[in-house]
């Protein structure tokens, strides 16, 4: 569970005051927080844990290290349910 | 070996086995510490690969494994109740508590919730705001950060119907707990690669230092953790103790310091009871006093529950590398992924769920059958 998913980030914005991203993994793209690296723009690659990115790495890395855990069916994570203002009223 | 030769490297991978096996000259016990690297060494038949005498046990590094009975039945307790949302990372769904799991709770009506990240908890309590939304807050440090910004940010902004219900582990006083164990079989560690992106190594030094041990932290692919075992004998070999980094490609020895600061503004360092082991002495966090009210064990006064593991579990041995799954009678028999009797079995990353994922608890039962057929002699 300690698994960072390597992705790249597509566009910067903010939320509640959090500075946040679009992060792509594979066909996936997710919401991440930037806050913790504080140094990633758009088009770096970040290792994200549980919505956060903790470090960026170089694209090489990223896509070996995303192929290894797709092969490792390793990336459940990124399947959990999106929340947004609508599904966060409704039970799942 | 199957897999490995599946890998695009796999000669890289010959190359370092040879030279472990070159430079090795008396048999080693290296323990890997984290549940993704055990994984990754089951699955890619890593332990199978490397020369006899190097044997790598599989240490407590699996937060939904650790996370303790009495912690499971809080939750099940808190989530039961009526106007709570209950919300988890999907794993902690599925792991049996005294009274059943989450997701047969679910079924039965409770909402509760998978959640990607933890921020998502505060989406959920502002839509909900008539509703106690509780996060299950699990981990080990590289989640700490992310549970961290959950509790800081609701503080902040004064969303006063969130609250963690915390359980998180830590690294260094488990391993310390291991190496002072008069058991111990422990000489060198596979330290945790994305434990160390945040805290960096520099704690591992002390422990390398007072216990004689190699730690080498490393990641989780094949080439790194060959590459980190190597790293491990050739110090055990030289007769040295230092802490390295195998993963410096993802870590230096600082770690996130922006997520550490935030870590140690939310949580303080506290006792903590593992699953298997019982209490380690300053292995988890709790929520500073300052947090209090979003801190779902004082809001809810759950009771201390009492709980029993089954007596015949041998998951504490595993999870201090005296013992593997297969030396375990109730291990692919009466103890399966569907069925888990203990800790090293409910989550994927668990020694004993990772064996019988990759068909371990086969070779035990066609060992068994081979006995029985063997002529007396």
């Amino acid at each position: 569970m300690c698994l960072a998913i390597p992705g790249k980030v597509l566009e910067e914005f903010n939320q509640r005051g959090m500075r946040m991203a679009k992060v792509q993994f594979g066909g996936i793209v997710r919401e991440a927080s930037l806050d913790y690296t504080p140094e990633a723009k758009v088009g770096d690659y970040v290792l994200v844990h549980v919505g956060f990115a903790i470090s960026t790495v170089d694209a090489e890395e990223a896509a070996r290290t995303y192929q290894l855990l797709e092969e490792m069916d390793q990336l459940t994570e990124l399947e959990a349910p999106v929340v947004d203002e609508i599904s966060a009223r409704k039970p799942q | 070996m199957k897999y490995i030769d599946e890998y695009r490297n796999g000669r890289l991978a010959k190359t370092i086995v040879e030279e472990i096996r070159r430079i090795q000259t008396q048999p080693w016990v290296i323990m890997e510490v984290c549940g993704g690297q055990t994984h990754s060494i089951v699955k890619h038949g890593l332990d199978r690969m490397l020369p006899e005498g190097i044997e790598l046990v599989h240490g407590p590094g699996c937060p939904v494994c650790v996370t303790p009975l009495d912690m499971i039945d809080k939750a099940h307790a808190i989530a039961a109740r009526p106007g709570v949302i209950f919300c988890s990372f999907g794993d902690m769904l599925r792991v049996p508590g005294s009274h059943g799991d989450l997701f047969t709770l679910k079924s039965q009506g409770a909402d509760i919730r998978v959640v990607y990240s933890p921020l998502d908890c505060l989406k959920i309590a502002t839509a909900n705001s008539d509703k106690q939304v509780v996060f299950f807050a699990i981990g080990f440090e590289t989640t700490a950060p992310a549970n961290a910004m959950l509790v800081h940010r609701a503080k902040q902004e004064g969303v006063k119907n969130v609250s963690v219900l915390v359980s998180h582990s830590l690294v260094p006083p488990a391993i310390t707990y291991i190496l002072q164990s008069p058991q111990n079989r422990v000489q060198g560690f596979l330290g945790p690669g994305h434990v160390c992106a945040i805290m960096g190594y520099r704690e591992y030094e002390p422990v390398s230092e007072r216990y004689k041990v190699p730690v080498v932290i490393t990641g989780f692919e094949p080439l790194d953790l060959l590459q980190g075992t190597l790293m491990v004998v050739r110090q055990l070999e030289a007769g040295k103790h230092l802490t390295e980094n195998q993963y410096s490609r993802i870590l230096d020895r600082e770690g996130n310091v922006g997520a550490r600061k935030l870590v140690n503004t939310v949580f303080e360092v506290a006792d903590r009871r593992w699953r298997g082991i019982g209490w380690i002495p300053k292995s988890g966090y709790k929520l500073r006093w300052e947090y209090r009210d979003h801190d779902a064990e004082k809001i809810f006064e759950v009771k201390e529950i009492d709980t029993q593991e089954p007596a015949i579990c041998i998951s504490g041995q595993i999870l201090k590398g005296i013992k593997k799954p297969h030396d375990c009678p109730a291990f692919g028999t009466i103890c399966t992924p569907l069925t888990p009797l203990g800790a090293t079995m409910v989550s994927a990353e668990g020694a004993c769920a990772a064996y019988y994922a990759y068909g371990r608890h086969l070779d035990k039962q066609r060992a068994e059958a081979a006995m029985a057929h063997a002529p007396v002699t």
